[in-house]
């Protein structure tokens, strides 16, 4: 069954002077989806994002949330829409109360009317009610900013790289709060340069040079990889980069990639197996090799499709 | 309305919680007041002076007495040859040396006339022809009293009354100045800093992508500073009256008009300067320089237009504190009434709409 559309971007480009930011992006959000906006810094989230928000005006496109024009309605928009930008943008000198208090009455209501919508977020963050907003640790923060983008009831949230920076427990708790405002019907767009987290997304985009590379749900998205992928993993990491050119000039290969403390080679299906490439390691002297097939990850296909792109 | 009213009530506490810019806000007026009118003063007071007196008679002592006892003038040394003058210049304490002439009283007696040289440190030629022309009237009175009885042939005499300042004091002229420094630096520069320091926070593109209208936001900004602002008129009025005694001759209702169209002005155009600047250093910056300093030389608060080359005389009629110190001046020390400062209003009322209608078509509503 299909959901009505509840973002709908058309060919958006966008230029800041001779960069070109946005090169045609188009892209559907359903009602109620958890959209990921997957790529590194410079990718064009964030433009995309402040399009959507009415911050920018698009060069060309068109973009528009649940129906109305982000550049015609505006007005409307800036109604229904709870954005949180990339950088802490709260007041910091305001009390943790007092910042929920001022977003809530610039946007007409009071804290009282939607605190159902933040109860979940914002009791965490109660006990530090009188504490100014600068003096928040960096998770705190973001439970902040996200309760005060969602006091007045947004239809949409659009967060701008809510995790960086922030520590992996609150990360995590992030995601479920906003798994359970999903759960609630808000329609939320997110951006990360976190490859892991797009697994917690319904659908992701995979961003790079202002293209999509790809749009899809996760899984399908790892399901796409289509070559074999070998984790390589030796004992001493100071050969790592030895072991990354040995690797390179293996015939074969396609691709070799330092993933965290292994390797990831991909191979065609059937040109390479684990053993050959253990062997191949052994007789160049490298010491105690462990090589496994494994399934790609999000970041295994991103990688792929920047190769395509390049070549 | 509820939303401006938050947006108020936040600014009122930023203000309120930052110690600096409390400083700001009622600090430096008070401070700046004191500086201008104790510091900078034009009045003589207690000049050192040296007498090379070749004559020692009567006359020349009663002349000494006199200069020393009007409270101008203090003694610091006693010639005894000329040769001794050129080093106590240079040693800098001395501002100005009387010369009396070898046979002062006798001379006077026989030949009605004896000559007084004064030399003085022009190093600073303002206070150098100040000192000689208190020296000068001090000697002209003496001969007056002194000779009453005998009449000169013809003789045209200036009574000068300085009026609305009968003791030429300098508070009667810098209190208005100050007034116009102060509400410039706190509505103009307080106001560009706050809004650039939205926009340096990241602050501002939530405002912007919140139901606000701009001119919410201007008046949610501009609000607190200009109820802040009136009280600070309100001090540098109350102070000038009771320490330094400037008088408010004139209505107060139109005193207080005419601050706060001044204020007014003052804020938009900080409102136009922080449309253009994107951080507090640069909205520093403009206000600091680009108001200051020509609010400082060339609105009459220090330098008399008059005196300006023609170009700077020309360009100060485009300084908003010139048209401001001119009309508060005359309601406070004249006593002038609307009649008379009607011009400085509108003028004023001018470029307060120019400024108003500037910032908010630059005003943006999105990011670029």
């Amino acid at each position: 069954m299909i959901e009505p559309l509840m973002i709908k971007i058309a060919n958006i480009e966008k230029s800041y002077g001779d960069l070109k930011a946005l090169k045609g992006i188009s892209l559907e959000v359903e009602k109620g989806e958890l959209f990921g906006l997957i790529g590194p810094d410079g990718a064009g989230k964030t433009t995309l994002m402040r399009i959507l928000v009415t911050l920018l005006l698009p060069d060309k496109g068109f973009a528009s949330l649940d129906g109305l024009d982000v550049v015609a309605d505006f007005r409307k928009i800036r109604l229904m829409v709870g954005y949180m930008p990339g950088r802490f943008s709260l007041y910091q000198d305001l009390t943790v109360e007092e910042n929920l208090q001022f977003f809530a009455t610039v946007f007409g209501g009071t804290v009282k009317k939607n605190y159902h919508l933040i109860k979940d977020i914002y009791s965490q963050i109660e006990p530090f009610k009188n504490r100014p907003a600068g003096k928040l640790s960096g998770g705190m923060k973001q439970k902040l900013a996200l309760s005060c983008a969602l006091i007045h009831a947004p239809k949409v949230l659009i967060l701008d790289e809510p995790t960086t920076g922030v520590d992996a427990v609150s990360r995590k708790e992030f995601w479920e709060m906003l798994n359970n405002l999903r759960k609630m019907g808000i329609t939320i767009m997110v951006s990360t340069p976190y490859m892991d987290e797009a697994n917690l997304c319904d659908r992701v985009a995979l961003f790079q040079n202002g293209n999509v590379l790809s749009v899809d749900t996760p899984k399908n998205i790892t399901n796409s990889f289509s070559r074999k992928l070998l984790s390589v993993k030796i004992e001493s990491t100071a050969q790592r980069f030895e072991t990354v050119n040995l690797l390179k000039q293996l015939k074969g290969v396609d691709s070799v990639f330092s993933f965290g403390d292994t390797i990831h080679v991909t191979c065609g299906q059937k040109d390479m197996d684990e053993n050959s490439i253990r062997k191949y390691l052994m007789a160049k002297g490298q010491q105690n090799v462990s090589v496994d097939e494994i399934s790609a990850s999000i970041e295994d296909v991103f990688m792929e499709l920047m190769q395509k792109v390049d070549n | 309305m509820n939303q401006l009213f938050g947006f108020v009530k936040k600014e009122f506490t930023h203000i309120f919680r930052d110690p600096r810019t409390m400083v700001i806000l009622f600090g430096i007026p008070i401070i700046q007041l004191m500086l201008f009118g104790y510091v900078i003063t034009t009045e003589i007071k207690d000049a050192r002076i040296a007498f090379l007196d070749h004559s020692n008679d009567n006359v020349t002592r009663e002349i000494k007495n006199k200069l020393l006892s009007s409270g101008y003038f203090r003694l610091d040394a006693n010639l005894i040859q000329e040769s001794e003058i050129d080093p106590i210049f240079k040693k800098g304490d001395v501002k100005q040396v009387v010369v009396f002439e070898r046979n002062f009283a006798q001379k006077l007696e026989r030949e009605g006339k004896a000559d007084i040289q004064v030399i003085a440190d022009a190093s600073d030629p303002n206070t150098a022809q100040m000192l000689y022309n208190y020296t000068n009237a001090i000697v002209q009175d003496y001969t007056k009293k002194k000779y009453a009885g005998f009449t000169i042939p013809v003789q045209i005499k200036s009574e000068v009354r300085m009026l609305y300042n009968e003791n030429m004091v300098g508070a009667f002229m810098y209190v208005p100045g100050t007034m116009a420094l102060i509400l410039m630096l706190i509505s103009a520069m307080m106001t560009s800093i706050t809004i650039a320091r939205e926009k340096e926070m990241g602050t501002m593109e939530i405002l912007l992508v919140s139901p606000l209208k701009a001119y919410q936001i201007v008046l949610g900004k501009v609000a607190p500073y200009l109820i802040l602002s009136i009280i600070d008129a309100c001090i540098v009025v109350f102070l000038g009256n009771t320490v330094f005694g400037v008088p408010i001759r004139g209505s107060l209702f139109v005193l207080a008009f005419l601050v706060i169209l001044y204020i007014t002005m003052a804020l938009s155009l900080g409102i136009l300067i922080s449309a253009v600047a994107n951080s507090q250093q640069v909205a520093m910056f403009i206000s600091g320089f680009a108001l200051m300093l020509p609010t400082m030389l060339l609105s009459g608060f220090i330098f008399p237009i008059k005196n300006m080359p023609e170009v700077l005389q020309i360009l100060s009629n485009f300084m908003p504190p010139r048209w401001f110190i001119d009309a508060i001046k005359q309601v406070m020390l004249k006593g002038n009434g609307l009649e008379y400062i009607w011009p400085n209003v509108l003028i004023l009322s001018a470029m307060t709409t120019l400024f108003l209608v500037l910032s908010i078509r630059k005003f943006k509503l999105r990011l670029e």
